[in-house]
């Protein structure tokens, strides 16, 4: 088994145009989700939703605000999962019920140092 | 109550007591002389008693004759005397007569900090189980062997190994210390969640030795929840599921031991009493922020006690045990959520989860298998029940699953 990391981007003024009921809709199937990795032992960690503010750091002396949330690949949140290969974690994430309201996954292999 | 049936409920309620109290003076080295005290005890009552009849108060009897036994004990053992006496001197400055306090207070004390000495880390959880069973429970080799399907032999090895190793620990009899408790309550409540799950999940066919189980868990979490230190939320939402699953304990067996699944149940059975007590721990539980995975279990047998079917009540158990996952996995939630995401989300859907759970060679697996293909797809169920038949160990569970099989066979 290899760890993944799975990433979501948004475009967040998309995902502000949907309904709040749309939106629960979402959350539960996003939880049905999320369980049913945990199910097969293979979340190996729930991950966490980032706060849409922050700072882009590139050199010491230029510190940006940002990323800007206007950006449609807005870096949303991340779980970690287990999977035998890049091509199962691939299916796990084509589940991922954010997809049907414009999120894009990012499935990337840990390497670990 | 019998003479014949008296002798044992003593036995089991005052062996513990006198059992717990002694090993606390002595300490963990010495679990054995106190033991042995509490045994003999017991051995002179039954002998006496059955010619003469039973004294007028059994248990101060009892105790009059276990604290000579220990007073006797210290008197002929010059190397125990030296060895202990002088440590368990409190004020007293006489040096032989000890003082053994069989107080109510005492007594409930001993056992809480024995609780915390056997769920010692140093010791598999099997063997901790088998150890509470024997000096906090009072029961038998014998019990104890059928609980665990296995033989006294067995169990007198396994016993007489954690002993030996919570002495090279030298595990201490006392209380943790304040800031110690929460991280030493989880080691306990593990146990006695094992010990409760023993008796409602055994293979074993004694149905009242599993009742027994079940109550002796209870009865040391009530212990935990009396006492101020230890009333905690996490030990309320565990009492709070353990009045909830033995709610159901008249309705889960028919009359030939086999199980009676929960949408089976004659749910009149249900004990309304068990289900008010569960409510009320969950409302104690419910204080402070953390949610422990006995919360989140608790959570989900509450909502198995509504009697009537709702979307709303699936839907709360399907999320819980999707939390519960996230906490900790295990096969049986994994299996318990994908059959609520069948209830919530419909057959299908579950299906495809359920096949992904691959848990193969788990007769579980394929008996909620053979549920969600029901009405789906015959040929597939019965397949699958076939091989839950195959894997099943206990008879019950071979009974239940038989007759599922013949009932297809008749629908066919």
């Amino acid at each position: 088994m290899k760890d993944f990391l799975l990433i979501f981007r948004n475009d967040y003024k998309s995902t502000s145009q949907h309904s709040p009921e749309e939106l629960q809709a979402v959350t539960k199937r996003w939880m049905d989700w999320i369980g049913g990795i945990a199910a097969q032992n293979k979340l190996t960690d729930k991950g966490n939703r980032l706060e849409p503010s922050g700072k882009v750091v590139r050199s010491s002396e230029l510190i940006t605000d940002g990323p800007y949330t206007e950006t449609k690949e807005f870096v949303g949140g991340y779980i970690a999962i287990k999977a035998a290969s890049l091509d199962e974690a691939t299916e796990i994430a084509k589940e991922c019920p954010g997809l049907s309201i414009g999120a894009t996954v990012e499935v990337r292999e840990v390497s670990v140092l | 109550m019998e003479q014949q049936e008296f002798i044992p409920h003593l036995f089991r309620t005052e062996y513990r007591k006198i059992t717990s109290v002694l090993c606390k003076l002595f300490g963990i080295d010495h679990i054995e002389i106190a033991e042995d005290i509490a045994s003999d005890t017991f051995l002179m009552a039954t002998e006496l008693w059955s010619i003469k009849g039973l004294p007028e108060n059994p248990t101060a009897w009892l105790y009059t004759v276990a604290k000579n036994k220990a007073k006797n004990y210290f008197k002929h053992n010059q190397i125990f005397r030296d060895k202990i006496v002088q440590q368990v001197q409190y004020s007293t400055s006489e040096i032989h007569e000890i003082e053994i306090d069989l107080s109510e207070k005492n007594i409930t004390d001993s056992q809480l900090q024995m609780m915390f000495a056997l769920c010692h880390p140093a010791i598999s959880t099997e063997a901790q189980i088998s150890l509470s069973l024997r000096i906090l429970c009072g029961f038998g080799i014998t019990e104890i062997a059928d609980a665990f399907l296995s033989n006294k032999e067995t169990i007198n090895k396994r016993l007489f190994r954690a002993k030996e190793k919570l002495r090279i620990a030298q595990v201490k009899i006392e209380f943790p210390k304040e800031k110690e408790i929460d991280e030493r309550l989880e080691t306990v409540l593990t146990t006695l969640y094992l010990l409760f799950n023993e008796g409602y999940y055994s293979s074993s066919q004694d149905t009242s030795l599993r009742k027994d189980l079940c109550l002796e868990a209870m009865r040391l979490t009530f212990l935990l929840v009396e006492n101020k230190q230890t009333n905690t939320p996490p030990v309320n939402a565990l009492l709070s599921l353990m009045c909830f699953h033995s709610s159901r304990f008249e309705a889960r067996t028919d009359q030939y031991g086999a199980t009676i699944l929960y949408q089976d149940q004659d749910k009149s059975l249900w004990n309304e009493e068990l289900i008010n007590k569960g409510k009320y721990y969950l409302s104690e539980a419910s204080q402070g922020n953390r949610v422990s995975k006995y919360h989140l279990e608790a959570g989900i047998a509450y909502w198995h006690t509504l009697k009537t079917e709702t979307t709303e009540k699936w839907e709360s158990i399907l999320q819980l045990y999707n939390r519960l996952l996230l906490i900790e996995y295990s096969p049986i939630a994994a299996l318990n959520r994908t059959y609520a995401l069948s209830k919530a989300n419909g057959n299908a859907e579950a299906i495809i989860e359920a096949e992904k759970l691959k848990l193969t060679d788990n007769h579980l697996y394929h008996s909620l298998l053979g549920e969600l293909y029901r009405g789906v797809d015959a040929t597939k169920a019965i397949l699958h029940f076939k091989t839950a038949l195959s894997l099943a160990k206990s008879p019950a569970d071979k009974m239940l699953i038989s007759n599922k099989i013949l009932d297809f066979e008749k629908k066919a």
